[in-house]
């Protein structure tokens, strides 16, 4: 009765499944991802080339072993190195690399493993920094071109260095690609090629960086004094000229007044002496006769004789 | 044998020979289990589903096979076909120089040290920036680079820092920054498809520039000091303005005030020269008549003002008040 659910298909089936699973763990079928390539060592020995390709693989079980290793394009980034440039400033530089695994074979018998090729990484990387950044001037692991001379929008305030302002011929780039030139002569016997090598970070040493503060702030204070002094100037010079012209518009007016004034006097006379001079004698007998009305006031006292002409006159009226 | 219960145990065979019984009867269930347990794990191994924004990479025992778009699909279970799913439309963002992000272990262990830059003119800047990006090809991204974040990391800090490196301070603080961001983006995308990361660079931003803290009060102090300048300036020239206009109009007033004297004196001048005038030709004509008329017109007007009036007759030796015309008045003889 219990026997009879397990038929003869059912039992295919099961048996296949379980047989397929024991090939995986023992090892006759194995799977090779996308992003990895595997060596087959027969105790200890390798056999065969390096598996690329990826997909289902079969080896011996037990007595061949499989070693994977990546494919993919990996990354190293060494620990930042204190070095002297050319004109002895030391600076924090921190590389980083690209590298690949391109024969797994070599590179499973030369080193084994990640672990051992980082820290030859770091070697090889490193002393070919080394050798770089000692025989070039610091501005020429910083800089890449001279384009910082030519646009010299660097505006008033600049705060430039002599040694900033050197001409390069080699630039960061450059200096960069011969470190990865360097780098590269001694990677294909590890089975693995350096694709690049940058220079990621450029820091000043404490001390020096302390120094470029000390010149940044004094460089500073200097274009502070500059433009305050520039304001005094300018402001003096503006003073300067409101004052003479300011001379210049009363004087030339106190003159042109004058004139006008000396004009009207002078003209007025001219009317004068035209009119009075047709009889000055009737003149001088007006003008007499205007200052007794002008000069004589009730503090006055008026003596007149009878033989005045006003007595006349008045003897005259009756 | 037949009716064991737990009282009439006596020895352990009986124990087994129970264990058995049990057992056998149960047989048949566990097999039905297993069974189903497997179909279940089968299922779950089948079904998948792509969300919208995502792609879903299918690989064959390893190999790459087909890419499927969103929705719900199937595959083969039990690691035959595994799927990866790859968001290809969301736009991931990197940020740099805010501060312990990638602790390095330097040995100035200041985090604020690792936005810290060297400018073209050798001098210090602290930058912060953004990156904007996008998977263009999960192919790639997937089998050819492995540990894409720290490749995009790692690219734009290079990048970044080299292109500060070839401009002044004052160009990153201010005038150059949208010109870095163009070349930063455009020099990530190719060093990345050099790579064949299969990632596209959208778009690089310089957040905050700023000289370092130990420095930045200098920096403050040259803007004050060009706002002091222009303040001077300002002031210098509102002065003048102040000035100049008032003089002029003052030296305005001042002509236009001669003038007035000129237009007085002349047109006095010229009434007086009339009247005169008027009058010699009246005196002309009548020069006894007038000459009486206006010597009277005179004294009638005088007189009266006057208190103390004598008249004298020369011919008399002493002075004697004959008529006294002022105390009463007396304009009538």
């Amino acid at each position: 009765m219990k026997g009879k659910i397990l038929n003869r298909s059912t039992r295919l089936i099961f048996a296949l499944v379980i047989f397929i699973a024991l090939a995986f763990v023992g090892g006759a079928l194995f799977i090779v991802d996308e992003t990895k390539q595997v060596v087959i060592t027969q105790f200890g020995k390798p056999v065969g080339n390096s598996i690329t390709s990826a997909g289902l693989h079969f080896k011996m079980p037990f007595i061949q072993e499989a070693h994977y290793f990546e494919k993919r394009l990996l990354g190293w980034d060494g620990e930042p190195n204190q070095i002297p440039t050319k004109d002895k400033k030391y600076i924090w530089v921190d590389t980083a690399a690209r590298w690949k695994i391109v024969d797994a074979l070599k590179f499973l018998q030369s080193m084994g493993n990640e672990l051992n090729a980082n820290s030859r990484l770091n070697d090889i990387i490193n002393s070919a920094t080394r050798d770089a950044v000692t025989g070039h001037l610091l501005v020429e692991a910083v800089r890449d071109s001279n384009r910082i001379l030519e646009s010299k929008e660097l505006g008033e305030d600049a705060i430039v260095s002599e040694e900033a302002l050197e001409r390069i011929d080699i630039g960061r780039q450059k200096l960069t690609r011969s470190i990865l030139e360097r780098s590269k002569v001694l990677a294909p016997q590890y089975g693995i090629e350096i694709m690049d090598v940058r220079i990621k970070r450029i820091n000043y040493v404490e001390e020096v960086r302390k120094k470029v503060y000390d010149r940044m702030i004094a460089e500073r204070k200097r274009a502070a004094e500059k433009y305050r002094s520039e304001g005094h100037g300018k402001s003096a010079e503006i003073e300067g000229q409101r004052g003479k012209e300011l001379k210049l518009i009363t004087s030339e007016a106190y003159r042109q007044a004058q004139a006008i004034v000396g004009k009207a006097d002078a003209e007025a006379i001219s009317i004068y002496g035209k009119a009075y001079s047709k009889d000055p004698e009737f003149y001088s007998f007006l003008k007499t006769l205007e200052t007794y009305k002008n000069t004589v006031d009730a503090n006055s006292t008026l003596i007149l004789t009878t033989d005045s002409d006003y007595y006349r006159y008045i003897k005259g009226i009756e | 044998m037949e009716n064991m219960d737990w009282r009439n145990i006596s020895t352990p065979e009986d124990i087994i020979n129970l264990g058995k019984k049990k057992l056998s009867g149960f047989r048949k269930h566990i097999i039905w289990a297993i069974l189903a347990f497997f179909v279940l794990i089968g299922l779950k191994g089948v079904i998948y589903s792509i969300g919208p924004d995502e792609v879903g990479v299918i690989q064959r025992f390893g190999k790459y096979i087909r890419l499927t778009s969103p929705g719900l699909h199937t595959k083969l279970p039990f690691g035959i076909e595994k799927v990866t799913p790859i968001k290809v439309e969301k736009i991931f963002k990197e940020e740099f120089g805010m501060g312990g992000v990638q602790n390095r272990g330097y040995a100035y262990g200041n985090h604020a040290d690792e936005s810290l830059m060297l400018t073209g003119d050798l001098n210090i800047l602290d930058v912060r920036w953004i990156v904007q990006f996008k998977i263009k090809d999960p192919i790639k991204l997937l089998f050819v680079i492995r540990n894409p974040q720290n490749v995009i990391r790692d690219v734009s800090e290079i990048v970044m820092r080299r292109l500060v490196g070839d401009y002044s301070v004052d160009e990153v603080l201010t005038i150059k920054r949208e010109e870095i961001d163009r070349l930063a983006q455009v020099e990530m995308q190719k060093i990345l498809d050099d790579y064949q990361t299969g990632v596209q660079v959208i778009t690089v931003k310089l957040l905050d520039v700023n000289p370092p803290d130990k420095v930045k009060p200098a920096f403050n102090e040259v803007n004050e000091a060009k706002q002091e300048k222009e303040k001077m300036i300002n002031q210098a020239w509102e002065a003048y303005n102040k000035a100049i206009p008032k003089a002029k109009g003052e030296a305005e007033r001042t002509i236009r005030e001669a003038e007035g004297y000129n237009l007085d004196k002349i047109n006095r001048a010229k009434g007086e020269a009339e009247r005169f005038s008027v009058t010699l030709s009246e005196y002309k004509n009548a020069p006894e008549i007038t000459q009486k008329r206006l010597y009277l017109e005179t004294f009638n007007e005088v007189l009266p003002k006057v208190k103390e009036k004598y008249i004298i007759d020369p011919k008399q030796s002493s002075i004697l008040p004959l008529l006294d015309l002022g105390r009463k008045g007396g304009e009538k003889q």
